[in-house]
């Protein structure tokens, strides 16, 4: 731990990013930030969807929240009296939004600003962008160094994600000013292999050589998710369930790891599991 | 119910009844407070910031304002450093070192 200080901050922007609306953005942000977190990685995750908050619901401090983002960076508050942190894990906080305002609260001077004090302070900076390619998802993207696009094996997500890199390829700070790329990745939410099995769904590999960029992982349709967002839970932190192992293995590999690949694939249960719950 | 009053099986609330209930608290501070509630915590800062000011010269990040909500009662916790007079303190002890 004492190491862990004394070590600089990475300081590492990622941006969680979708064109389409619910497709999974909050609860992706929410597990990458807390499985980070986990690990040791001080972590915030800042919601970027001014006037329709939802990440304090899903990270469950909706009843916390004093400041937000637009205090911040209207200069009514500071940023250490906006972070709220989170009562399970020790390096993980919160940085809400307005519910109040609207997405002309946002400036690029002003989120340009709150980034670099939290790039001071943070390993990693999650930003859960809004739908839509409007100025509030704009300018979540716009000074990311990685990118997650959350796509759903399903046409109108795939086409909204390939537009969405589009952007992330020209209208990013990198691609403007240093000519460098954000590294971007596909994260596949709703994953549902006995549909795929019965040739309704499109697979992982359709859905990859649409996109051409490379996957941080799969997540499986699954019951566990509405229960963690019912109750607050980001849902690595909840009961451990196939969705939870998957955003894990989404983690190790942002982190650069090697991961099974068929750690990912949804399992049959076997005797054992069926016999007497599924676990680990 | 069971006859002694309890359950050896703990009645866990199931999901989506907390979801029902934080959503009913949540929903009901927001719309008592309209559209422009949460703005007056801002304001109340600054007045704080402005009457302890008057005492103590305090920095605006000095004043902490915590909120908690809940279904019967919220609460509005306060904290204000306050600088200890030790200002001078790094100078006079680098002179003694010397010595």
């Amino acid at each position: 731990m004492t190491q862990l200080k004394a070590k600089a901050p990475l300081g590492k922007v990622i941006v969680i990013t979708s064109g389409k609306g619910g497709v999974g953005k909050t609860t992706s942000a929410a597990a990458i930030a807390a499985a980070l977190a986990k690990r040791g990685h001080k972590t915030v995750v800042i919601d970027f969807d001014v006037g329709l908050r939802n990440l304090d619901m899903i990270m469950g401090c909706e009843r916390r929240v004093v400041f937000d983002f637009i205090n911040v960076i209207q200069g009514e508050a500071r940023l250490k009296q906006a972070l709220i942190h989170d009562k399970r894990v020790e390096t993980l906080w919160i940085l809400p939004t307005s519910q109040t305002r609207d997405k002309d609260a946002l400036t690029e001077e002003g989120v340009e600003k709150v980034l670099n004090e939290l790039k001071e302070q943070f390993d990693y900076i999650i930003c859960d962008s809004p739908a839509g390619i409007e100025r509030g998802a704009q300018l979540a993207m716009y000074f990311a160094d990685e990118a997650v696009v959350v796509t759903n094996p399903e046409v109108s997500s795939v086409r909204d994600s390939d537009r969405v890199l589009g952007l992330l390829a020209s209208k990013t700070k990198r691609a403007e000013e240093e000519g460098t790329e954000v590294e971007a990745h596909v994260l596949l939410t709703r994953h549902d292999q006995r549909r795929i099995d019965a040739g309704e769904m499109m697979t992982v590999e359709d859905v990859l050589e649409i996109l051409a960029v490379p996957l941080l992982g799969v997540i499986p349709e699954s019951t566990a998710i509405l229960r963690a967002s019912n109750v607050g839970m980001p849902v690595v932190l909840d009961e451990p369930s196939a969705a939870s192992r998957s955003y894990e293995a989404a983690v190790s590999r942002l982190l650069g790891e090697e991961v099974d690949p068929r750690a990912e694939r949804e399992k049959k249960p076997g005797l054992f599991s069926r016999l007497f719950g599924a676990s680990a | 119910m069971s006859l002694f009053g309890f359950s050896l099986r703990p009645r866990l609330p199931k999901s989506a009844q907390t979801a029902k209930d934080r959503l009913q608290i949540l929903l009901a501070h927001e719309r008592r407070d309209g559209s422009d509630g949460p703005d007056y915590l801002p304001m109340l800062q600054s007045d704080i910031l402005a009457v302890i000011r008057k005492y103590v010269q305090i920095k605006q990040e000095d004043v902490d304002i915590r909120m908690e909500r809940n279904d019967d009662i919220s609460s509005l916790e306060i904290n204000i450093e306050i600088p200890s007079p030790e200002q001078e303190a790094p100078a006079r002890l680098r002179s003694r070192a010397k010595g």
